[in-house]
């Protein structure tokens, strides 16, 4: 091989960048599935104790941040307050009495996958950073 | 082309069966990983191979003046003569395509009544070969929020700056729509010029429909056909550990796109991609050109038989001077006694 002391080191960087997942995970602390707080308990809309998501547990995993973004458009761009699910169930269109009523502590529940992935949605830019006692009131 | 999308389509396909047949487990775990293998072990190999090939001549590319009287002007950049230069040039190279941007394109225009031939510098492929390319960094860059844990602080700057216009959630990325735009550019441009179209090989093609492939595949996972990124982020964690998680359960749009990228990923050591290695060893632009100052000898030359002038006189002097051929060394006057 010609030219080794250039050859060599160039792809010790190139195998080692490509790798690089690997060694910093070795020397990462373990990773572990990330697992979020479901509620616990049923919590009153319209009257009715529901036990159910919005939409079905899948799809809000996938797809929550749509929803959310819809949500914002209509109650604040059209003024639209009532969401009917595909199940035809009413919601108030609100992520703190509706979301938050269930999904009350934000660090076991949102943040959990958030921070696992590396997502950061501006949420909180608006909107009080709940403490965990939604159910309270 | 036909060839090159038929055989994007079917690894395509061939992705979405695996998901729909059950074969999650096959598709989302070891091709993968035996794609990233054979595209490391691939790559060295061929690194190794060129390496093995002697350049025994300075045959550098150059752009500029070379080195010679101190009165003469030399281009320290367009024709390095030290190894830092040509160090700055590769890095340039690497960085900002300079041999592109050089770029200039023939045609065959009148000019006052005459047909003449003109040229002119065409910026386009500089532009959108860069754009390409940053677009396609940022984005493996990005995609290390799915093999990391806890992902860097750095990865979450990149994809804030990637997504700054917050349109839309999740967050429109720049960079995806740039990555489409210039590959789509990079696509025209073959297809349009008859030119360009001539030169064109199936492989030329393969390469750009299979990285847009890639990219629809995942911006379509991003914006239309949602998946569980958490779950998602489990698998792939699972394979950068080499503690596989079962992946059964993920859409099938998430294993479209790994099967596409596993077909990049093998397919990348004996491709034309291999550019990205090969840049840093083509002896046009990693050579010094000193070839005024040194010498630069074929080392296997088979070795030569001189014959001297001394030689040859020593041969022939007797002749030389009976013919009155001045010669250097007189002969022995023993002849004359």
């Amino acid at each position: 091989m010609f030219n080794a002391k250039y050859v060599i080191p160039g792809i010790i960087v190139f195998a080692g960048l490509f790798t690089a997942p690997f060694w910093i995970n070795m020397l990462s602390p373990k990773h572990e599935k990330v697992v979020v707080e479901l509620p616990a308990h049923p919590v009153t809309f319209f009257g009715e104790e529901r036990s159910q998501c919005i939409e079905p547990r899948e799809w809000m995993a996938a797809n929550h941040m749509e929803l959310l973004i819809e949500w914002r458009d209509s109650a604040l761009r059209e003024n639209k307050r009532i969401y009917t699910a595909t199940d035809g169930k009413k919601w108030e269109t609100s992520l703190q009495n509706t979301c938050m009523a269930c999904h009350s502590n934000k660090t076991e529940f949102c943040d959990k996958c958030h921070d696992a992935n590396s997502v950061n949605p501006y949420c909180w830019d608006c909107h009080v950073i709940p403490q965990g006692n939604n159910n309270e009131f | 082309m036909t060839i090159a999308f038929a055989a994007t389509l079917l690894i395509l396909c061939v992705g979405w069966a695996g998901s729909a047949l059950g074969l999650q487990y096959l598709f989302g775990v070891i091709l993968p990983l035996v794609a990233g293998a054979v595209f490391i072990i691939g790559f060295i190999w061929k690194i190794v191979r060129w390496a093995k090939s002697p350049v025994p001549f300075a045959i550098p590319t150059v752009a500029g003046q070379q080195r010679s009287l101190d009165w003469i002007k030399p281009s320290r950049l367009e024709c390095p003569w030290t190894t830092p230069a040509v160090a700055g040039r590769m890095v340039l190279e690497a960085f900002t395509f300079r041999s592109l941007f050089r770029n200039t394109r023939a045609e065959r225009t009148t000019i006052g009544g005459t047909p003449r031939v003109t040229y002119f510098s065409n910026k386009w492929l500089w532009v959108f070969a860069l754009l390409f390319h940053y677009s396609m960094l940022v984005i493996i860059i990005r995609h290390a929020r799915f093999f990391l844990d806890p992902v860097p602080a750095c990865i979450a700057v990149v994809e804030f700056l990637d997504g700054v216009f917050q349109v839309g959630a999740p967050r429109f990325y720049m960079t995806d729509a740039f990555i489409l735009g210039a590959l789509a550019f990079l696509f025209l441009r073959r297809a349009l010029s008859e030119r360009l179209r001539y030169i064109s090989l199936p492989a030329d093609y393969f390469a750009l429909f299979l990285l847009i492939a890639i990219a629809g595949s995942g911006i379509c996972m991003r914006y239309i056909s949602k998946v569980d990124v958490n779950q998602v982020k489990e698998v792939l964690m699972g394979l950068a550990t080499l503690q596989p998680v079962d992946p059964t359960g993920i859409g099938s749009i998430f294993f479209v796109h790994v099967t596409l990228v596993s077909a990049l990923l093998i397919y990348f050591p004996f491709s034309k991609l291999m550019h990205m290695g090969g840049v840093f060893m083509s002896p046009t632009r990693n050579m010094k050109c000193n070839t005024r100052e040194e010498r630069h000898v074929n080392p296997w030359n088979p070795p030569k038989h001189y014959h001297t002038y001394a030689e040859y006189e020593d041969d022939f002097r007797d002749a030389m001077v009976e013919a009155g051929i001045p010669v250097d060394k007189q002969p022995e006057t023993t002849a004359e006694a």
